[in-house]
C-alpha cells in the first residue's frame, strides 16, 4: 500500500459509498475527512524520490506516480479546504434543506469525485493520465456551476470541453511521435519540431482557457459568481489548480529543453495584464461574490508572471517554491473567502457590498474570516501570500526584471483596495444588523482556512524545502538523478 | 480496401457532413449527421481500428443521434423555434479561414511524424503476461487500467452530474419517459424492443467475452446494452427506475466498485491495479462483465436525462 495510490482510490471508494447511502451521503466526511488529511499527511513525510509504476507496467506505456514537491504541497492543501468546504456544505446540501434533495444525493459524489480527481493530477507523471484526472475534475465543476446558474454552468461546460480536447489533440500528437506519454521521458526525447511545437501550443491553449489566464479569463467571474458558496470556493481554489499543475509539467518538465524563452515571456506577460486587469474589475465590481471571483482572475495572473522568472533565475528553486506556496495560499484563502462570503450575504440577504454595513459587529468571526484571507491574498505579511510575493519580488529584482517587479507591486496595492472596500463597509454603520445566528461548524470553517493562509507564513523554510523535494530538472538544476525508473 | 473504395468513402463522409451543416432543416440535419457517423465508423474499419469503428458508430452516430432527436422534440415541446439565424459573411469567412489555416498546420505536423508504432511490439511483448490476445483489451485493462479505472468513475460521475439538474420538485421521479407517444409507433417499437432486449443481452455478454482475444469489450458490450435498454422503453417494454431506488445505485456503481476493489486488492498484496500471476484473466474478465453492465444502465440513463415531474416531457 501507497499513499500514492490510496489518495486517489479513498476517494473513489466514498464517492460510490455516497451513491449509495443516497441521502445520507454527507456523513461520510467524518469518516472521509480524517482518513485523507491522514493519506495527506504520510505523503508529505515519505522519503524523497518515492515513485512507483501503476501495476508495475514499464515505461514506456506504464503510468508513473511520484511524490514530488508539487505534489507533497499541493495535495495536504487540497484535502485542507475539501474537509473544510464539505463540513460547511453538511447543512446546505441535506435531506432537510427543504427543496434541494437532489443536491443533497449529488453533490457528495460530485466531491469525491473531484477530491479524487485533483489528487490523482497531482501525482501522475502521465499526460494522457493527466487528461483523464481533468477531465473527472471539469465534471464535477461544471455540475457545481450549473448548481447556480445553468447558464453559467452550460458557458463553462463547453469552454472545458473545448480545452479538454485541445490538449486531447496535442496528447495525440505526442503519443504518436514519441511512442510514450510520460513527461519524465518526453524530457529526454522531445526535439523542437513542427508536430512538438503545434502540441505544445494546443495544449497550452487548452489549458490557459481552463485555468482561466487572462484574456481567456470570460468564463470565470459569472460560473464562479452564480454558484453556491461550497461550489464556488471549491472551483475557484481547486479546480483551476489542476490546469495550472499541467502547464508546470509541461513547461519545466517535459519540454524544458524546447520552450524558448520568448514563449516563457508571453506567458509572464499574460500573467502581468492578469494581475492590473483583474484587479481594476475586481475593484469596479458592486456585488461581493463578482468581486472575490475576479480577484482570482487577478491572483492566477501571478502564477503565470512567475513562468519567466522561474526560467531565467541563477536559483530557479526560489522563484519555483514561490509559485507553489502562492497555489497553496491562494487555495486556502480563496477557499477561506468564498466561504466567509457566503455567510455573510445570506445573513443580509443580499449580494452587494454596500449590503454588507455593520456586519463586522453581527458577525465578527466570519468578518475576520474574511479579512484573514485578504491578508493573504493582498500578499500582507504575515502570511503565506505574503512569502509567495516576497519571493518573486526578490526573483524578479534579482533579475534586474523592472516590469514583473512593477506588476507585482502594483499588483499588492490593488489587491489592498479592492479587498479593503468590503471590510471597509463591514466596519462602517453604527447599528448592526439582526442576524441569525450560524452553526458552529460554518463559521469555524472559512476561519480555519484563513488561519492556516496566515500560518503558511511562519513556515516559509520548510515550504521551500518541501517544494525542492524531486523538482524537475530545469528547476533543481542540472545534476538530478532521472525520477522514477 | 481498395483505394476507389476508400476515395468513395472520403467524398461521402465530407457530402453528409457538409449536408448536415448546411441544410436549414433540424431534422435533416440530424438524419445526415447520423450517416455521418456510421460513415465515419467505416471509415475506422478500413484503418483497422475496429475497436474505435464500434465505439463511433454506436455512440457518435447511435446514442448521440437519440440525444439530438430527443433535444429536438423537446425543444419543440417548449414551442422554441429551432433555427439559427444567417451569420454575418465575415464571420463565415474568417471562420473558415481560420479552420483552413489550422487543419494546414496541423495535417502538416502529422504528416511529419515518421510512420511506425514502435509502441506495438512492447504491447506484443507483454500481452503473454496477461494470457490474452486481444492487444486493445491489454492496454485498457493491464497496462493502463488505472486510466480506466478512472474513466468508469468519470462515466458514473457524468450521470450524476445530469441527476443535478434536476428541478427540486422532480427529484427523485423517473426521468422523462422515453416512450413514444404515437400509439401505432408504440406498438411497433413495443414488439421490437420485447425482441431487441434479449437479443441485445446476448450480444453484449459475447462481445464482452470475445473482447479478450478479438475486437469488443466492456464499453462495445455496455453500448450494445444501452441500446436495448432505450429501445424498450421507447416501447414502452421497460419502465424506467427512480433515480433514488437502492437497487439502481447498486447497478451503476457495481463495474466501477469492483474495478477499485481488485484494484486494491493487487495493492494489499503488492501493486495498485497489478493482477497476480494466472489471476489476469479471470480478473480482467470478471472486470468486464460487471462494468459492462454498469455501463450499459449508465449510459441509458445518461440519455434518458435528469429526473423529471411526469407531464412536463414531450
Amino acid at each position: 500500500m501507497s499513499p500514492l495510490d490510496l489518495l486517489v482510490a479513498a476517494p473513489l471508494a466514498f464517492m460510490v459509498a455516497a451513491l449509495v447511502a443516497g441521502q445520507g451521503g454527507r456523513w461520510l466526511i467524518l469518516a472521509a475527512g480524517p482518513v485523507m488529511l491522514a493519506l495527506s499527511a504520510w505523503l508529505v513525510v515519505l522519503p524523497p524520490g518515492v515513485a512507483h509504476l501503476v501495476g508495475d507496467w514499464d515505461l514506456p506505456l506504464g503510468i508513473l506516480l511520484r511524490a514530488d514537491g508539487v505534489a507533497r504541497l499541493l495535495v495536504p492543501a487540497t484535502s485542507a479546504c475539501f474537509v473544510a468546504v464539505a463540513l460547511y456544505a453538511w447543512h446546505e446540501f441535506s435531506p432537510k434543506a427543504g427543496a434541494e434533495t437532489a443536491r443533497a444525493h449529488t453533490f457528495w459524489p460530485m466531491l469525491y469525485l473531484m477530491w479524487g480527481g485533483s489528487n490523482a493530477g497531482y501525482l501522475t507523471t502521465d499526460l494522457f493520465n493527466l487528461y483523464v484526472t481533468i477531465e473527472m475534475v471539469s465534471l464535477a465543476a461544471v455540475a457545481m456551476a450549473a448548481m447556480g446558474s445553468l447558464a453559467a454552468g452550460l458557458q463553462y461546460f463547453l469552454i472545458a470541453l473545448v480545452g479538454s480536447l485541445a490538449y486531447l489533440l496535442g496528447v495525440a500528437l505526442l503519443a504518436s511521435h514519441y511512442d510514450t506519454v510520460d513527461a519524465t521521458l518526453l524530457a529526454v526525447r522531445a526535439r523542437p519540431d513542427l508536430p512538438t511545437l503545434m502540441a505544445i501550443t494546443v495544449m497550452t491553449a487548452g489549458l490557459l482557457v481552463k485555468t482561466a489566464l487572462f484574456p481567456l479569463h470570460g468564463w470565470l467571474p459569472p460560473a464562479h459568481a452564480a454558484a453556491p458558496a461550497p461550489a464556488s470556493a471549491l472551483l475557484s481554489a481547486v479546480v483551476i489548480k489542476l490546469g495550472f499543475v499541467i502547464l508546470l509539467r509541461l513547461w519545466f518538465e517535459a519540454f524544458a529543453e524546447i520552450i524558448r524563452p520568448a514563449a516563457m515571456d508571453l506567458l509572464g506577460g499574460m500573467g502581468a495584464l492578469a494581475i492590473l486587469y483583474g484587479s481594476v474589475q475586481a475593484i469596479r465590481q458592486e456585488r461581493l461574490k463578482l468581486l472575490v471571483a475576479y480577484s482570482t482572475v487577478a491572483q492566477l495572473g501571478y502564477l503565470f508572471l512567475a513562468f519567466p522568472l522561474i526560467a531565467n533565475a541563477q536559483n530557479p528553486a526560489e522563484p519555483w517554491a514561490a509559485v507553489l506556496v502562492h497555489a497553496v495560499s491562494h487555495m486556502l484563502a480563496k477557499a477561506a473567502m468564498f466561504l466567509a462570503a457566503g455567510l455573510m450575504l445570506k445573513a443580509v440577504a443580499g449580494d452587494r457590498i454596500s449590503d454588507l454595513a455593520g456586519l463586522a459587529r453581527a458577525m465578527p468571526l466570519s468578518v475576520t474570516a474574511f479579512a484573514l484571507a485578504a491578508i493573504s491574498l493582498a500578499g500582507l505579511p504575515p502570511s503565506g501570500g505574503f512569502t509567495a510575493k516576497f519571493l518573486l519580488l526578490h526573483a524578479a529584482i534579482e533579475q534586474g526584471r523592472v516590469v514583473p517587479a512593477a506588476v507585482l507591486v502594483i499588483g499588492g496595492l490593488l489587491g489592498a483596495v479592492y479587498l479593503f472596500r468590503p471590510l471597509s463597509v463591514a466596519f462602517s454603520g453604527s447599528a448592526a444588523p439582526a442576524v441569525r445566528a450560524e452553526a458552529p461548524l460554518r463559521v469555524a470553517a472559512p476561519l480555519a482556512l484563513a488561519s492556516l493562509a496566515i500560518a503558511l507564513g511562519f513556515a516559509g523554510m520548510t515550504l521551500i524545502e518541501l517544494s525542492s523535494v524531486a523538482a524537475p530538472p530545469a528547476v533543481a538544476g542540472p545534476v538530478q538523478a532521472e525520477p522514477g525508473r | 480496401m481498395t483505394a476507389t473504395f476508400e476515395l468513395i468513402l472520403c467524398v461521402m463522409i465530407l457530402g453528409t457532413a457538409c449536408v448536415a451543416l448546411f441544410v436549414r432543416d433540424f431534422l435533416t440535419a440530424i438524419a445526415f449527421f447520423v450517416v455521418f457517423g456510421n460513415l465515419l465508423g467505416l471509415a475506422w474499419l478500413a484503418m483497422g481500428a475496429v475497436n474505435v469503428a464500434l465505439a463511433e458508430i454506436a455512440i457518435g452516430a447511435g446514442v448521440t443521434g437519440v440525444l439530438l432527436v430527443l433535444t429536438r422534440s423537446r425543444l419543440l415541446a417548449l414551442g422554441e423555434e429551432i433555427a439559427c439565424g444567417p451569420a454575418r459573411p465575415w464571420l463565415r469567412l474568417g471562420a473558415a479561414a481560420a479552420c483552413s489555416a489550422f487543419t494546414t498546420l496541423l495535417a502538416a505536423a502529422v504528416l511529419s511524424i515518421a510512420p511506425g508504432d514502435d509502441l506495438a511490439p512492447v504491447v506484443d511483448g507483454l500481452m503473454p503476461r496477461i494470457g490474452l490476445d486481444n492487444p486493445v483489451t491489454g492496454v485498457l485493462m493491464a497496462f493502463r487500467a488505472y486510466d480506466t479505472l478512472l474513466e468508469s468513475f468519470v462515466l458514473l460521475g457524468a450521470l450524476v452530474a445530469v441527476w443535478s439538474l434536476a428541478p427540486p420538485a422532480a427529484w427523485p421521479q423517473p426521468p422523462v419517459a422515453l416512450r413514444m407517444a404515437d400509439p401505432a409507433a408504440l406498438n411497433v417499437a413495443g414488439s421490437f424492443g420485447r425482441l431487441l432486449l434479449p437479443v441485445a443481452l446476448v450480444m453484449a455478454a459475447y462481445l464482452v467475452w470475445v473482447g479478450s482475444d478479438r475486437p469488443g469489450g466492456a464499453f462495445q458490450g455496455g453500448t450494445v446494452l444501452a441500446g436495448g435498454f432505450l429501445l424498450a422503453a421507447m416501447g414502452g417494454a421497460i419502465g424506467l427506475p427512480r433515480s433514488d431506488d437502492p437497487r439502481l445505485r447498486w447497478a451503476l456503481v457495481a463495474g466501477p466498485l469492483v474495478f477499485l476493489a481488485i484494484g486494491l486488492a493487487g495493492a494489499a498484496t503488492g501493486r495498485f491495479l497489478a493482477y497476480p500471476d494466472g489471476t489476469a484473466k479471470a480478473l480482467i474478465v470478471t472486470i468486464e462483465y460487471v462494468l459492462a453492465f454498469s455501463i450499459g444502465v449508465t449510459l441509458a440513463l445518461l440519455v434518458a436525462g435528469p429526473p423529471a415531474r411526469a407531464g412536463t416531457g414531450p
